[in-house]
């Protein structure tokens, strides 16, 4: 631990006192760890699984060596992980699981389950392909697949995100009522080390405060759990969760807020947004790639295309009207996107873009599915791609640098 | 001292008005269970015949905070609500005793679907009770086989009767050497809230199995539920027994004669003549066969059991 502290930065706290953060070096998953240590989360079930491992392994070594008041659940597989997260929120603890592809796909009945139930808790998923064939590497298929279970979803572009999504993601999973999903691209920063700064632990305090459910499994006051419901009940129960996560919009950009008063980091905005003020042309994606295609739009810019970048950031809820603000009447999106939807010929990104701007902007959207099973994005290739695409050419295929 | 019935609580955590099926044995075991357990527990529901009989929301058939779950996951499920009990214990949160986690599951949740978390659950020793109302097939869904369901009944997946044999489930659960288990019958009432009682105060992974013969399922006469339930351990269909970590500790009412005196067991061709479900072979020329076999199956358990206990 010692050997990975950058630094130590003593500043003025929220109070006016002084408070010492620290800078670390560390991976994307052991980043996902410590945010869970410093949301003093109360229960971790989860199992292991390529590239999430470590998450699970440095929050288990947290519990053993007392640096993490917590009890860790070491289940049988990632259906059992969720289902026992659920039992744990519905008992009023604090809870986070973390998973990746093949888990997350097992997981699909609870993800419903924990969603539909309004059961607040955050999970990490780091993303990877989905079988068949085996893959390790990159790709959003997997939480992508995850789309309608009633979950937020927040794509994540650097180590340091991982870190404030997962606890801004606490503070949201509570307002809202809804639980919260953070992705991150597997590898490309679950592997990789970044500085991480972890703010001291009574700044996090103050900006999470302690969890208080509305309701918990309780002798002294017996409710029922989604027991069987009359039909139109049922629909009333749906229809809630769909104006809940309409209504999850401002707690975003709230929980954003109140993160950088407290740690003066900033990380948030439902969109993150690069060179559009004056942009013509759009490039819009998700993830690490959309942090590396930032450099692709400047080279565009070097040579007099207008391009602008943007991540979204915030899939679930889809951000529909930040993207009408954002994109003007006549401008052009290209979507670079690391997913597919089977039978649309096209990437579900593009699907949702065109459907949220539809009857609102006239934008001509080009989609770009790249990035598949971990292919290695550059942003030269991202910008030769979007050229290819304004200029009304077949796209360049992809090859390994 | 074995509890005699009318030294039973009067406390029902079964209310009057739920969509139960006359003699439904789940909701009369329930009700031995819940005077055992006291107010202070929290159930834990896969789908079975008893989630679909609890009561329509808000309304609900028990005393007890309920959560209904998805179906393979009772024992991770369970897990979790005792993890974050004993969490926020640990953190100070919560004081005084704590809460008796239990699920109330049918075979399908336990023989089947739930198999691995149950048993993942019993490796790592989580501190609840897994209940099992054993009905010897799907009855919720309208009487499909399931891994309880003996050979040769009908179900409505095997019109034929079934061609293989139910596992031994009890036995699976005794080599996963947890602290305390037993088999049960929802006729020896006095009998299932003393293995309650006792498995409430241990600490650790608790599994008991209730044998629970089921009119609609099995196709014999709603009133003679009991009399059915009664004539199992009789005849040593169902055997009475309690094990600690691994051990066989205890029999208990007729099972303890049939087992360590090898008296003969009574009523079996009662039993199998009054279920609908045995009808078609009862009524064929290979009834004796039959018969014979099932009489070398229960002989057989018997064996096995004595076997384990000489261990």
């Amino acid at each position: 631990m010692e050997a990975e502290r950058l630094m130590k930065a003593e500043r003025q706290g929220q109070d006016g006192g002084e408070v010492t953060d620290e800078r670390l070096l560390k991976t994307g998953c052991h980043a996902a760890a410590l945010a869970v240590r410093s949301a003093r989360v109360d229960v971790v079930a989860a199992y292991p699984i390529t590239p999430q491992s470590s998450v699970v392994e440095t929050i288990s070594a947290m519990v053993e060596e007392g640096d993490l008041e917590c009890r860790f659940l070491p289940v049988e597989g990632e259906h059992s992980a969720l289902a026992a997260c659920a039992g744990a929120i519905a008992a009023g603890a604090r809870v986070f699981t973390a998973t990746a592809s093949q888990g997350l796909l097992y997981m699909h009945e609870v993800l419903h389950m924990v969603g539909g139930g309004r059961l607040p808790m955050v999970m990490a998923n780091v993303n990877r392909a989905v079988f068949p064939p085996w893959a390790l590497l990159v790709d959003h298929q997997d939480s992508l697949s995850q789309r309608d279970t009633g979950w937020l979803q927040i794509y994540v572009a650097s180590v340091q995100e991982i870190y404030n999504a997962i606890l801004q993601g606490f503070y949201i999973t509570q307002e809202a009522q809804l639980p919260v999903m953070v992705n991150f691209d597997g590898f490309i920063l679950s592997h990789c080390a970044s500085g991480v700064m972890v703010p001291a632990q009574e700044v996090v305090d103050a900006f999470l405060p302690p969890y208080e459910p509305l309701w918990k499994l309780d002798p002294a006051a017996p409710s029922s759990f989604a027991n069987v419901t009359a039909t139109e009940y049922y629909g009333k129960h749906r229809a809630m969760l769909q104006r809940a996560q309409q209504e999850a919009k401002p707690i975003f950009k709230e929980a954003a807020a109140r993160y950088r008063d407290h740690t003066g980091m900033w990380d948030g905005d439902v969109l993150d947004l690069y060179r559009t003020e004056d942009a013509e042309v759009f490039v819009i994606s998700m993830g690490s790639m959309a942090a590396e295609v930032k450099l692709g739009v400047d080279d565009l810019r070097s040579r007099g295309i207008k391009a602008g970048a943007v991540r979204i950031r915030v899939y679930r809820p889809f951000p529909a009207e930040d993207l009408v603000q954002v994109l003007p009447d006549g401008s052009t999106a290209v979507v670079l996107e690391r997913n597919y939807s089977f039978g649309m010929n096209s990437g579900i990104l593009a699907v949702e873009l065109k459907s949220a701007l539809y009857g609102q902007k006239n934008v001509c959207i080009h989609d770009r599915v790249m990035g598949i099973g971990g292919e290695d994005l550059t942003w030269r290739y991202m910008a030769r791609v979007v050229e290819d695409a304004i200029t009304g050419k077949e796209a360049t295929p992809w090859q390994p640098e | 001292m074995a509890t005699r019935i009318k030294d039973l609580p009067a406390e029902e955590v079964v209310l009057s008005g739920n969509g139960a099926c006359a003699s439904c044995p789940s909701t009369l075991a329930l009700r031995s269970v819940g005077k055992a357990l006291g107010p202070n527990a929290i159930m834990l529901l896969t789908p079975s015949c008893t989630v679909a009989s609890m009561g329509v929301t808000p309304q609900m058939a028990f005393t007890y905070p309920a959560m209904n779950i998805c179906f393979a996951t009772a024992g991770s499920s369970a897990a979790g609500v005792v993890y974050a009990l004993e969490a926020q214990a640990m953190k100070g949160r919560l004081q005084g005793e704590m809460p008796t986690v239990f699920t109330w599951i049918g075979d399908g949740g336990t023989y089947d679907i739930g198999f691995q978390a149950l048993s993942a659950a019993a490796e790592r020793n989580d501190n609840f009770i897994f209940f099992c109302y054993n009905n010897e097939a799907y009855s919720n869904t309208g009487v499909q086989r399931s891994g309880a369901t003996p050979a040769y009944a009908v179900t409505t997946t095997t019109p034929g009767g079934k061609t293989e044999n139910k596992k031994n489930m009890p036995l699976l659960m005794l080599d996963h050497r947890i602290p305390y288990m037993a088999t049960a019958s929802v006729a020896y009432p006095a009998d299932l809230y003393d293995k309650v009682v006792k498995a409430k105060g241990i600490k650790g992974f608790k599994y008991i199995e209730i044998f629970a013969p089921c009119y609609p399922g099995w196709k014999f006469e709603s009133k003679d539920m009991v009399k059915l339930a009664r004539l199992a351990v009789r005849s040593g269909i169902n055997l009475l027994w309690e094990a600690e970590n691994g051990y066989i500790t205890h029999l208990s009412g007729p099972t303890k004669a049939l087992v360590e005196t090898g008296a003969a067991p009574r009523g079996l061709e009662e039993y199998l003549e009054a279920q609908g479900r045995f009808r078609h072979v009862m009524t064929s020329e290979k009834k004796e066969a039959f018969l014979q076999g099932v009489e070398a199956g229960v002989r057989e358990e018997m064996e096995l059991l004595k076997g384990r206990m000489r261990i």
